[in-house]
């Protein structure tokens, strides 16, 4: 598996959110592919958008409700179209059968179109480990090969580096002279990659989706890398999640009108391949040999969940990241794992454990906007709430991490909650003590503009670190109804404890 | 007056509005009570529970949902000045009871029942024009629960188009969470912060003297920092907008 850093992920995100560079690639993806989403969507009405999701996910429903029946129908498609299905519980289970294909039909090199289940997975050090050159072939993805790094978006890898990073990677790893404008280095890479594709034994390729009834690979891509990968090498091996199949071609048109325009705006991306087991006895080119990986790494247990299941709707689009108020301040790779954003919230606890990745479900505001721009209609900020609960509550000590002190706020806060008499009294000391306070040095109250400026008591300090706080009324509202307002009509106690 | 005749409602009046924001539940009430609603408030109530249910405890969650469906054993209307307490009530209590069929069904005959402010008046009573005076601009900060789980997207605007002198002015990226989130602004600061900054540059930009919600929790949230960087900028909540005459 690749290497999990989620642990990390207040400190790295307190580094991310602080990088001009990435701040400025995120402005991009709020603008550039949100704002082409929601154009796309106006374009088709947002009314028929409704329909297509609804209908895509409730195919979705109806695939996972009955996985087992659409995973053999597909392994029997795939079969009687030439191809192999091979089922691998872990990541460990999928490199070794990877590995043993490229090993057992002497492959020297391998072209690989996107696959993001390839990077959960961590395949190419594996294959490099028995001696296979691995190429990255989508320019993003190349990118990030070459810089030795991790994608940090689902859609575009390399969101986070400038075209001047690109640019001197490529004079320092390619050596190339320093190129200027980006046109300049697609062709250089192309060059390099087009050589690839000629030399390689093997293309690896993900899959979009898989239509169970053909035994169909699909994958949607906008730079012809896949169709090279797909075709060229003697040796195609698609691998993906096992959630990825669908029933029938005709379930496949929604999810065409959904998947691009969700990602990235477009009507349709530039290619959409469709294959079907390796090349027929009349066919002039394509792979002699086609194998299809099934991955399940965890995600049986999501679908054992009913709180969990719908995540593996999830079409991996990217649209809930780039609407994400978190994810547009401190990047994917804070998240310290493959899937960053609101579904990488959800999917990296799932698969790399709980109490492993317990800040992701906590860094959220639960805002929602994630479920709004979801094509399926994944109600991610639900299933961040049912993590938290695990956090907090589960009987499992390999999923309850919640403090003490934490559990002990929450006891005492439903307790005095549960005592309004008490609460008043509180209340009372409270607003009686603050302004005394506040007169005194050293004191844990500043008065800031009409508040409170500095407090220094635990939690209320990290608030008023940005921003001041309001000083307690003279009176609560229970001491207001009681005293007036429950003797109508409406008394006249207008400017106590508003804002300003 | 009201278009739909209501005789009564009881006031869920939130704990944030109880012990911080009172003046907030005063033109609540007496928005309502000049349109011709009775109000009553159970003295009991404190807090819906959505902290302890928004941070993973249930269990303390639930006992505050009891409470509340216990103090709210009525046939009245709620009405509740806050989008986030309403979603709580109308819709998280269903996830909250979900293994109780008994609380269960009285969570759901409350939800039955519950309405944030503006989409009681404007969904329930049927008034868009409370007959409010309000001098000077204003701009409308839509708060995430209100908009996304009440799917209360017009109404405010409605009301607020409907005050003599108030001018609406347009925020940028309305739409886009302020960063208060709970205790989500203390658990991730840094984060909470930036989201807050863009939050703040939006008001500032949109010209308009004050910034109006219908939550308190956002509001406390951004006046903290409006204070701080553009102090003469105000916020108050729609019910106090709506309870104006000058």
């Amino acid at each position: 598996m690749a290497e999990i850093k989620t642990q990390e992920f207040f400190s790295a995100s307190q580094v991310s959110i602080q990088d001009p560079v990435l701040r400025q690639a995120l402005i991009r993806v709020g603008t550039g592919f949100d704002g082409s989403r929601l154009h796309a969507i106006q374009e088709v009405t947002p009314e028929l958008w409704e329909e297509w999701r609804e209908q895509a996910r409730q195919i979705k429903v109806h695939t996972l409700d009955h996985l087992d029946y659409y995973l053999d129908l597909l392994e029997q498609n795939v079969a009687r179209a030439g191809g192999q299905v091979h089922f691998a519980t872990d990541a460990a289970q999928a490199n070794a059968i990877v590995a043993h294909l490229a090993q057992s039909r002497g492959v020297k090199i391998a072209t690989k179109s996107k696959s993001m289940v390839s990077e959960e997975l961590s395949l190419n050090p594996v294959l490099e480990s028995v001696g296979v050159d691995v190429f990255e072939t989508d320019l993003g993805e190349y990118i990030i090969q070459l810089a030795d790094e991790t994608p940090s978006h689902l859609v575009a890898p390399a969101l986070h580096k400038t075209k001047e990073q690109v640019a001197e990677l490529f004079s320092e790893k390619l050596g190339l002279p320093h190129l200027e404008n980006i046109e300049d280095m697609a062709r250089a890479a192309r060059e390099v990659l087009r050589q690839k594709f000629l030399q390689a034994d093997m293309g690896i390729s993900g899959a979009n989706f898989l239509v169970a009834e053909t035994g169909t690979l699909v994958i949607i891509t906008n730079e012809g890398n896949g169709r090279l990968c797909t075709s060229a090498p003697r040796l195609h091996v698609g691998i993906t999640g096992m959630e990825k199949v669908i029933p029938s071609l005709q379930d496949l048109a929604v999810f065409l009108r959904l998947l691009p325009r969700s990602a990235t705006g477009q009507r349709i991306s530039s290619y959409v391949s469709m294959i079907t087991g390796p090349r027929r006895i009349a066919d002039e080119d394509g792979p002699e040999e086609f194998h299809l990986v099934l991955v399940d790494n965890g995600r049986s247990k999501m679908l054992a969940d009913p709180d969990l299941r719908e995540a593996l709707y999830c079409i991996r689009c990217g649209a809930c990241l780039n609407i994400c108020p978190v994810y547009k301040k401190v990047g994917g790779h804070a998240y310290g794992w493959v899937y960053p954003g609101p579904i990488g919230a959800v999917v990296t606890p799932s698969l790399v454990g709980l109490k492993m990745a317990q800040d992701l479900p906590q860094a959220s505001s639960l805002c929602g906007a994630c479920r709004e721009a979801c094509p399926v209609k994944i109600n991610i900020p639900r299933m961040l709430l049912h993590l938290r609960n695990g956090l907090a509550e589960s009987p499992d000590p390999q999923e309850k991490a919640a403090t003490k002190s934490a559990g002990l706020l929450a006891k005492g806060y439903a307790w005095i909650m549960q005592h309004p008499a008490l609460l008043g009294l509180s209340h009372r000391a409270a607003r009686t003590l603050q302004k005394p306070l506040m007169l005194i040095p050293f004191s844990p109250l500043t008065k800031g503009g009409s508040g409170l400026g500095k407090v220094r008591l635990p939690l209320l300090s990290l608030w008023t670190q940005s921003k001041d706080l309001p000083l307690l009324p003279p009176r609560t509202f229970h001491e207001i109804w009681r005293q007036e307002l429950s003797k109508a009509p409406a008394g006249d106690s207008k400017n106590e404890g508003s804002l300003r | 007056m009201a278009e739909n005749q209501v005789t009564g409602v009881s006031l869920f009046a939130t704990c944030i509005v109880d012990q911080l924001f009172p003046q907030v539940g005063v033109s609540v009430v007496r928005v309502l009570r000049n349109l011709g609603v009775q109000v009553d408030f159970p003295l009991d109530q404190t807090c819906c529970g959505q902290p302890l249910y928004n941070t993973g405890f249930n269990s303390q969650a639930k006992q505050l949902g009891q409470r509340v469906l216990r103090s709210f054993k009525n046939n009245r209307y709620v009405v509740v000045p806050s989008g986030s307490c309403a979603a709580m009530m109308r819709h998280f209590y269903l996830d909250l009871f979900r293994d109780d069929p008994e609380l269960l069904e009285q969570a759901q005959e409350l939800a039955s029942r519950v309405y944030e402010f503006s989409q009681f008046l404007v969904r329930v009573l049927g008034v868009e024009d409370v007959g409010a005076a309000f001098q000077g601009s204003a701009t409308y900060h839509p708060s995430c629960h209100l908009l996304r789980e009440m799917e209360v997207r017009e109404e405010p605007q409605k009301l607020l188009g409907r005050v003599s002198g108030l001018e609406l002015k347009d925020l940028p990226q309305a739409e886009t969470c302020c960063g208060f989130g709970g205790a989500f602004s203390v658990k991730f600061p840094h984060i909470s912060e930036g989201m807050l900054a863009d939050k703040v540059a939006n008001v500032a930009a949109s010209g308009a003297e004050t910034l109006v919600s219908c939550d308190m929790g956002c509001l406390m949230h951004i006046d903290g920092a409006l204070r701080r960087q553009f102090p003469a900028i105000r916020s108050t909540h729609l019910a106090q907008v709506l309870d104006s005459q000058s």
